[in-house]
């Protein structure tokens, strides 16, 4: 299977009004690696999520997601964002945001599992907030989730 | 102390393996084991029968609906969201651990855990009918915190006679017509009024909320419309929370029957849907509206017959008896002859009867709430949450407000409000006392003749209850019955399958 995330898939200056277009942002870089097929489809997937229930947690982060039809390989798309996007997390915006891309079919899911398992540390968020640049993000995420 | 949980989101990617990572990390944290159930995408890893019987207490952090929740029947039990947990794993994991009656509490069984399959049978009856008891208390309790301190405001606020206003009846030799046209209450009885009407409202909601929430602990959701309806029976027969946790406790179990029974696959699918409801409903509603409500009638008017041939005895034996009754059942068919009787005897000017009947009535709310404040540990989390409210409630003679603690632990709780009742109704009587209105509490005091006397019935009163009671809980210590396995949060809900 291909990797998790590469540094196309990395966007360490994410900028949008609102939580939709930062996704979106986000899910284009997937689309042009070919691991969405529909970025319309797969937006309305991740939407449908977001409105049963905001996705952004305490302390800066914000983890759109779906699993959707029109996503070919499980993926991760990160963005940092200096500004802030707000995921409606109590304590406000979000600076750093993942999108987490799954296909349908139970293959794969202990990856993200992990994936979101490490996002409640709080080493990890700080180490990716420091992270001088998408090569850097791309070896924590792999060492720090799959343990590479 | 071993924890389990279970996690659960609705896509089962991210929020559901957050949480329990956090609710991980926060347990150890606070030196807890823990094994959490994640009920997500990637498949969930079941807990085992033996984790679940270790488990001194469950959290459920959960968005949808955790699959075989039945697992976990008996078990204290805590519920967050799946944000809660990620936001604020140390508090979810501090209250699962006040659930489980806190660190010093329940030591740990000594014997091998029971075999699969069989964990109903692994809590003694006793503890299970606690439980039971305690889940219906867990739902009641805010119904009696919001009820009765909208009454106790609507005193302080309108003055005793608001009852009066918005009901209709006699306060202080004026007769009040009562609001019968519900859109004219404001303009009538103004806000008093109003407040006393939703104080009134969420109070008749209380013996039906308490049988339902019974039942629903013990047959889960399909015991909820017996329940209901059995408690509301109950209310109309005048068989007060005694009726109520009749009530519960046969709608729990005629479910549980119902539940049992074998049909063909065809039928399966109507059952839950038609079957059991109608033939519980039917089953609780008639044994309680036939032959639950006709002997409460005769002892009713057996008890009024025998207080009419006392009334000439000694005033303090009197005031002892009357206290008793008051206390006896909280608002319940014996409390109101006894109630009655006070307002008989005020309607012909003999105003120490209705002084006593209200000393004993104020009692029991403010024995218990003192219990609770001297002897936290005897009292489950609910219990000390509905103490805080007792402390008005007795004030303002809302009896009711000792009926969360009565139904949770009858058999010990009762025998206090009923000695303390005495004592208070007998000293009442002793020094004297005098009320010229039907009730108020303390609110009335300007009523009451030698009120220092009075004062002096209430505090006697209150400290024979709180005595009482607090002996009678160390004795369930003494057996050695872990109190803890009856300790649900308010949040908790106690599933039988």
């Amino acid at each position: 299977m291909s990797d998790l995330i590469t540094t196309d898939l990395v966007d360490l200056d994410l900028t949008g009004e609102d939580c939709h277009q930062a996704t979106a942002a986000l899910a284009n870089r997937l689309a042009k690696q070919g691991r969405v097929t529909d970025v319309d489809g797969f937006l309305s997937d991740v939407r449908a999520r977001e409105e049963q229930m905001p996705t952004g947690i305490e302390g800066g982060i914000g983890i759109p997601h779906a699993r959707s039809a029109h996503v070919t390989a499980p993926s991760l798309a990160f963005g940092r964002c200096a500004g802030g996007v707000d995921f409606g997390a109590a304590d406000g915006p979000a600076d750093l945001v993942f999108l987490i891309a799954a296909p349908n079919g139970d293959e794969h899911m202990t990856i993200l599992a992990s994936l979101a398992r490490r996002l409640v540390h709080e080493s990890f968020k700080n180490a990716l907030r420091t992270a001088p640049d998408a090569d850097a993000v791309v070896t924590l995420i792999e060492k720090e989730v799959l343990g590479r | 102390m071993k924890l389990i949980a279970v996690t659960s989101c609705p896509t089962g990617i991210a929020h559901t393996y957050m949480a329990a990572e956090a609710l991980e990390q926060a347990a150890e944290a606070a030196g807890h084991e823990i094994s959490v159930e994640t009920q997500g995408a990637a498949g969930a890893t079941p807990l085992t029968e033996a984790q679940i019987a270790e488990a001194d207490a469950v959290v459920f952090a959960a968005d949808v609906d955790v699959r075989d929740k039945e697992r976990f029947a008996g078990k204290p039990t805590v519920t967050g969201s799946v944000k809660r947990a990620i936001n604020d794993a140390a508090g979810l994991i501090s209250e699962a651990v006040d659930a489980a009656g806190s660190s010093d509490a329940a030591p740990k069984p000594a014997a091998p855990t029971p075999p699969p399959r069989t964990h109903h049978a692994a809590l003694s009856f006793g503890s299970q009918l606690r439980q039971w008891l305690m889940t219906g208390v867990s739902y009641m309790i805010p119904f009696v915190a919001a009820g009765g301190i909208l009454i106790a405001l609507s005193f302080v606020l309108g003055g005793a006679e608001i009852a009066a206003i918005v009901d209709g009846g006699t306060f202080q030799s004026t007769e009040y017509p009562g609001v019968s046209d519900l859109s004219k209450l404001f303009s009538e009885a103004g806000f008093a009024g109003v407040m006393f009407k939703l104080g009134a409202t969420a109070f008749e909601m209380l013996v039906p909320i308490l049988a339902g929430f019974i039942a629903f602990g013990m047959a889960d959701r399909m015991g909820i419309a017996p329940g209901v309806v059995g408690g509301l029976i109950a209310v109309a027969i005048g068989a007060g929370f005694l009726g109520g946790l009749v009530a519960g406790l046969l709608a729990g179990a005629v479910t549980l029957g119902l539940k049992q029974i074998k049909v063909p696959r065809g039928v399966a699918g109507i059952m839950p849907v038609v079957v059991i409801p109608l033939l519980s409903v039917f089953a609780v509603g008639f044994l309680m509206l036939v032959v639950v409500g006709g002997p409460i009638a005769t002892v009713q008017s057996g008890l009024t017959d025998w207080l009419d041939g006392l009334a000439g005895a000694n005033a303090v034996v009197l005031g002892a008896v009357l206290g008793a009754m008051m206390g006896f059942d909280l608002g319940g068919p014996v409390n109101k002859v006894a109630y009655l009787f006070g307002t008989a005897a005020l309607a012909s000017d003999n105003l120490t009867v209705m002084a006593a009947v209200m000393a004993a009535g104020m009692v029991p709310p403010l024995g218990l709430a003192l219990a609770t404040v001297i002897r936290r540990k005897l009292f489950t989390q609910p219990e000390r949450q509905a103490g805080e409210a007792a402390w008005l409630l007795g004030l303002s003679f809302i009896t009711e407000g000792a009926i969360p603690f009565a139904a949770a632990d009858p058999l010990r709780v009762i025998p206090s409000t009923v000695v303390g009742g005495a004592a208070a109704g007998a000293t009442s009587m002793a020094v004297g006392s005098t009320l010229m209105a039907p009730h108020g509490g303390i609110w009335v005091i300007g009523l009451i003749g030698s009120p220092l006397g009075y004062l002096l019935a209430i505090v006697v009163g209150t400290a024979v209850t709180c005595g009482v009671v607090v002996a009678a809980k160390y004795v369930r210590r003494d057996t050695g019955e872990p109190a803890a396995q009856a300790e649900p949060t308010t949040a908790t809900q106690a599933i039988a399958a």
